[in-house]
C-alpha cells in the first residue's frame, strides 16, 4: 500500500517535470519553429499542406479559424457515421458484425467527434476492425488536435496585439498531429505492445480452457487505437471494459503508463501558457492552481474508498475492501488515481467501474467534471475552461474593487463578459434539464441497474458526462436506447461547442485590444492571492451549481451505506 | 463556402489515410514483427494446442483447481464486462452474501472467517487473470485434499508462482490463476485436468 503512495508521487513528478520541455516544445511546434523533430517530420508537413492546398502563412480571423473548425467536424460526423452504418458490406470484419444502429451510429459519430468517446456500444461486439481504425482512431487524433488548436487560437488572444488574426486553423490542426499527437501515440503503442497489448488484424482467437471448455478470446488492432485515446483525451476503449480489460492494460507498468499519458498533455498546456506570454510564472500559477485541485480530489477519494464499505464489512468481506469492479493487478489505489485522473481531465477511459465506486469516491469524479473538467483538462479545452474561471474569477474581483477587469494585460470587456457566462452557463443548464427529463420519464428509468440515490447518480453521472465530453460513465446504465443516445448526443454537442465557440470569439476580440502595461492597481496573475482566488472560484461555482444534484446522490447514498441500508 | 467544404473534406480524408490506415498498419507490422506472441494475445501452446492466454481468466469449477474472481460475464473473452452494482445495491449485497457461502460449503476451513474482498466481489473486466495472494492460500486446504497433496505443498507452489508488485512499487502483488493451475497439472505428473 505505501508503495501505491510512492507509485503516485513519482508519477505526479514525472509529469511536472515532463510537462516543461514539453510545454516549450509546443510553443515552437505552434509558431512554425524548428524542432528536434523538424527534419524527419517537415517534408511530410510540407507534402500535406501541399496535397490539401493549405498555406500555413495564411492568417485567419476568429470567424474563418470557427468557420474551419465546425466544417471539419460536420465531415467527421458524415463519414463516421455512415462507416458504421455500412460496416457490414465494408472489408475488415472477420467477426462479421452487423451495422451498427442508427440512433447508436449518431450518438457514436458525435460522442468520438466532439473528443467525448461516450460508448453506449461494447467494441468487441459491435465495431469491425475497419470502424475501429478509419473511424474511430482517425476521430481520436482529429478530434483532441482541433482542441489542441482551439487552445492555441485562445492563447493568442491573450499573446497578440492589434490583430484581426488569431493563426491558422489547418496548420495548427496539422502541426498538433504530426509533431505531438503521432509521435507520442508510435512511440507509446510499442511500449504496449509489448507489455502485452493485442495488435492484430487476425480473426478472434478459439482456446480450449483448462476445464476444456470452448473460450473465444477477443482480439483486435487496439495498441494503436489505445496510444491515441489516452493521449488525447479520448478515452474510448477499443474494448467493452475500457483499461480494466486485460489486453488493454495487461500490467502495473502499463497502468503506470496510460496513466500518465492522460494526463502528459493537459500538465504541458498551462506551461505553453506562460510560454506564449513570456510570462512563465502565470503559467505556473495556473498550474499550481490545477495540481491543487487535483490533489484534493484525490486524497478526499482516497480516504473514503480505502475505508472501505460497512455493508461489505458486514456480510463478512476482509476490512470491507471494495474490490468490486476492480482489477486485482492494479488494487484500490490505482484504481482510484486513474478515476480522479480521467474525471479531472476529459479523458474518460477506466480502468475500474466507477459504478462500482464507494460514495464519495464517485462524486469526487462528478465534481471533477461538473466543473467543467478545468483541473488539467482535456488537451487543450481544459485550459480554455481554466481560462473562463480566470476571467470570471477577475471580474468578480474587478466588481469587488470597482475597475475594469484585466487578464494579462488585456481589458476584459463585456464581449468577453458574455461568452465566459454563456459558457459556464450552458452546459450546466443543459445538464439539469436533460437529467431533470430523464429522471421524470419512464423511458428514462427503464435502464436502470440500481436504485435509490446511486440510481439518480447513475442517470445525473451520464448527461454530465456527455456535457463534459468526458465519456467516462456509471455504466450499470443501459443508454444504448433511442432516448439516451440521442439526448446524450445533444448533451455532447452543447458541451463541446459552448466551450469551443465562445473561446474563439474571446480571442478573436482580445487578439484586437492592445496589451496594457501591469499597474499598481492590477491583480498579479502570477502570485499566491490568484491561484487562491483561482481555486476558490472553481469550487464555490462548482458547489453552487451543482449542490442540489450532489446531495440528493452520492452524499445521500453515503449517508445510507454507512447506516447499512439498501435499495 | 464550397470551395472550403471541399478542402474540409479533403484535409479529413488526408488525416483518416494517415492516422486511420497507414499508423494503425504500421503498428501491427512492428508489433508481429517485434511482439508476435505478445500482440497476439500472448496464447500459451502446450503439446500444440491454445491454452489460453495469459493475460485473460478463465473458469475454473472444479475442487482440484484454484478459483478465479467471480465474472459477470462467466469469463466469456468475446463480451467484456462488470456487474457495475453500486454500493448500497440489495441485489449486490444478496449476491455477495451467496457467494460467500458456497465458498464457506466448498471451503470448510474458511467456516467463520472473514473473505478477501478479489474473492467474492466481481473484476472490472469479468476477465480478470489473477488473485490475491491470499485468496490462494485460502484454497489451498481443498485444493490439496482433492488432489492428495500435503496443504505445505501447495502453500509452496503459490509461493513460487506468485508475483511482486511491478519493480517493486507499481499496482498489486498477484497470482496468476491460470499460470497456478498449470503448475499445478503438471507437479507430479499427476494431471487431473484431463
Amino acid at each position: 500500500m505505501a508503495n501505491n503512495f510512492f507509485e503516485l508521487f513519482l508519477s505526479l513528478t514525472l509529469l511536472t517535470l515532463a510537462a516543461i520541455p514539453l510545454g516549450k516544445f509546443f510553443k515552437l511546434v505552434y509558431s512554425g519553429q524548428k524542432t528536434f523533430l523538424s527534419c524527419l517530420i517537415k517534408p511530410l508537413e510540407s507534402f500535406l499542406y501541399k496535397i490539401c492546398g493549405i498555406d500555413p502563412a495564411e492568417e485567419m480571423s476568429w470567424k474563418v479559424y470557427t468557420k474551419d473548425f465546425l466544417l471539419l467536424n460536420l465531415w467527421g460526423f458524415i463519414v463516421l457515421f455512415l462507416i458504421q452504418v455500412f460496416q457490414d458490406k465494408l472489408p475488415l470484419n472477420p467477426a462479421q458484425l452487423s451495422a451498427v444502429p442508427w440512433h447508436l451510429a449518431i450518438n457514436t459519430a458525435v460522442s468520438f467527434v466532439t473528443n467525448t468517446n461516450w460508448q453506449s456500444y461494447s467494441g468487441e461486439a459491435t465495431m469491425s476492425y475497419l470502424t475501429q481504425m478509419v473511424g474511430l482512431t482517425v476521430q481520436n487524433f482529429v478530434s483532441a488536435a482541433a482542441g489542441m488548436a482551439a487552445c492555441v487560437a485562445f492563447l493568442r488572444g491573450f499573446s497578440r496585439q492589434s490583430s484581426e488574426t488569431i493563426g491558422n486553423f489547418w496548420a495548427d490542426l496539422t502541426r498538433s498531429i504530426l509533431y505531438i499527437l503521432l509521435p507520442l501515440s508510435i512511440i507509446f503503442a510499442v511500449v504496449l505492445m509489448s507489455q502485452g497489448v493485442v495488435q492484430t488484424l487476425h480473426p478472434y482467437v478459439n482456446v480450449q480452457t483448462l476445464e476444456g471448455q470452448k473460450q473465444v478470446l477477443a482480439v483486435g488492432p487496439a495498441a494503436s487505437q489505445i496510444a491515441i485515446k489516452q493521449l488525447g483525451s479520448n478515452g474510448g476503449g477499443f474494448f467493452n471494459v475500457n483499461s480494466a480489460h486485460p489486453f488493454e492494460n495487461p500490467t502495473p507498468l502499463t497502468n503506470f503508463l496510460e496513466l500518465m499519458a492522460i494526463l502528459l498533455i493537459p500538465f504541458a498546456f498551462p506551461i505553453l501558457l506562460g510560454e506564449l506570454l513570456n510570462k512563465r510564472k502565470e503559467g505556473w500559477a495556473v498550474f499550481t492552481a490545477m495540481l491543487i485541485l487535483l490533489v484534493a480530489g484525490l486524497s478526499i477519494a482516497l480516504f473514503f474508498e480505502l475505508k472501505g464499505s460497512p455493508i461489505l464489512q458486514s456480510v463478512g468481506v476482509h476490512q470491507g475492501m471494495n474490490m468490486e469492479g476492480k482489477e486485482t493487478r492494479f488494487g484500490v489505489v490505482p484504481s482510484v488515481y486513474w478515476e480522479v485522473a480521467t474525471s479531472a481531465t476529459s479523458n474518460g477511459s477506466v480502468n475500474a467501474m466507477h459504478d462500482s465506486l464507494l460514495p464519495v469516491t464517485g462524486l469526487v469524479a462528478l465534481f471533477n467534471i461538473t466543473i467543467g473538467e478545468v483541473i488539467f483538462g482535456g488537451v487543450g479545452v481544459g485550459l480554455i475552461g481554466m481560462m473562463f474561471y480566470a476571467v470570471l474569477a477577475l471580474f468578480i474581483i474587478g466588481l469587488m474593487i470597482g475597475r475594469t477587469p484585466e487578464l494579462y494585460g488585456k481589458k476584459l470587456g463585456s464581449s468577453e463578459m458574455i461568452m465566459t457566462v454563456l459558457a459556464i452557463v450552458l452546459p450546466s443548464v443543459t445538464l439539469k434539464i436533460l437529467a431533470a427529463c430523464a429522471i421524470s420519464l419512464p423511458i428514462g428509468l427503464t435502464g436502470l441497474n440500481n436504485f435509490g440515490p446511486h440510481g439518480f447518480t447513475e442517470i445525473f453521472y451520464a448527461y454530465a458526462s456527455g456535457v463534459g465530453n468526458n465519456g467516462s460513465a456509471f455504466a450499470g446504465l443501459n443508454a444504448n436506447t433511442p432516448f439516451y443516445n440521442l439526448t446524450i448526443s445533444l448533451a455532447m454537442l452543447v458541451g463541446r461547442f459552448a466551450t469551443i465557440i465562445p473561446a474563439l470569439v474571446i480571442a478573436g476580440s482580445l487578439a484586437h485590444k492592445k496589451i496594457s502595461p501591469q499597474n499598481r492597481a492590477t491583480l498579479p496573475t502570477a502570485s499566491l492571492i490568484f491561484i487562491c482566488i483561482l481555486c476558490a472560484t472553481v469550487i464555490v461555482i462548482g458547489a453552487l451549481t451543482f449542490f442540489p444534484p450532489f446531495t440528493i446522490g452520492p452524499v445521500l447514498e453515503h449517508l445510507q451505506m454507512m447506516a447499512g441500508k439498501v435499495f | 463556402m464550397l470551395k472550403s467544404l471541399w478542402k474540409s473534406l479533403k484535409i479529413l480524408f488526408v488525416f483518416s489515410i494517415l492516422t486511420g490506415i497507414i499508423y494503425p498498419f504500421f503498428m501491427t507490422l512492428v508489433g508481429q514483427i517485434l511482439f508476435p506472441f505478445e500482440a497476439n494475445g500472448s496464447i500459451l501452446i502446450v503439446d500444440g494446442k491454445s491454452k489460453g492466454s495469459v493475460l485473460i481468466g478463465q473458469k475454473f469449477t472444479k475442487d482440484f483447481y484454484f478459483q478465479g474472481r467471480p465474472s459477470v460475464v462467466d469469463y466469456d473473452a468475446s463480451a467484456s464486462g462488470a456487474s457495475n452494482f453500486g454500493p448500497t445495491s440489495a441485489k449486490f449485497k444478496s449476491a455477495v452474501i451467496e457467494r460467500i457461502a458456497v465458498l464457506q460449503r466448498n471451503n470448510p476451513s474458511l467456516a467463520d472467517k472473514e473473505i478477501p474482498g478479489d474473492l467474492v466481489l466481481m473484476s472490472a473486466s469479468g476477465l480478470d487473470p489473477d488473485i490475491s495472494l491470499e485468496s490462494a492460500q485460502l484454497q489451498a486446504p481443498r485444493v490439496a485434499l482433492a488432489r492428495k497433496f500435503a496443504v505445505k505443498e501447495v502453500l509452496e507452489l503459490i509461493s513460487s508462482c506468485a508475483q511482486g508488485q511491478q519493480f517493486g512499487f507499481l499496482g498489486s502483488p498477484r497470482i496468476n490463476v491460470l499460470k497456478l493451475n498449470m503448475a499445478l497439472d503438471s507437479l507430479k505428473g499427476i494431471n487431473y485436468g484431463r
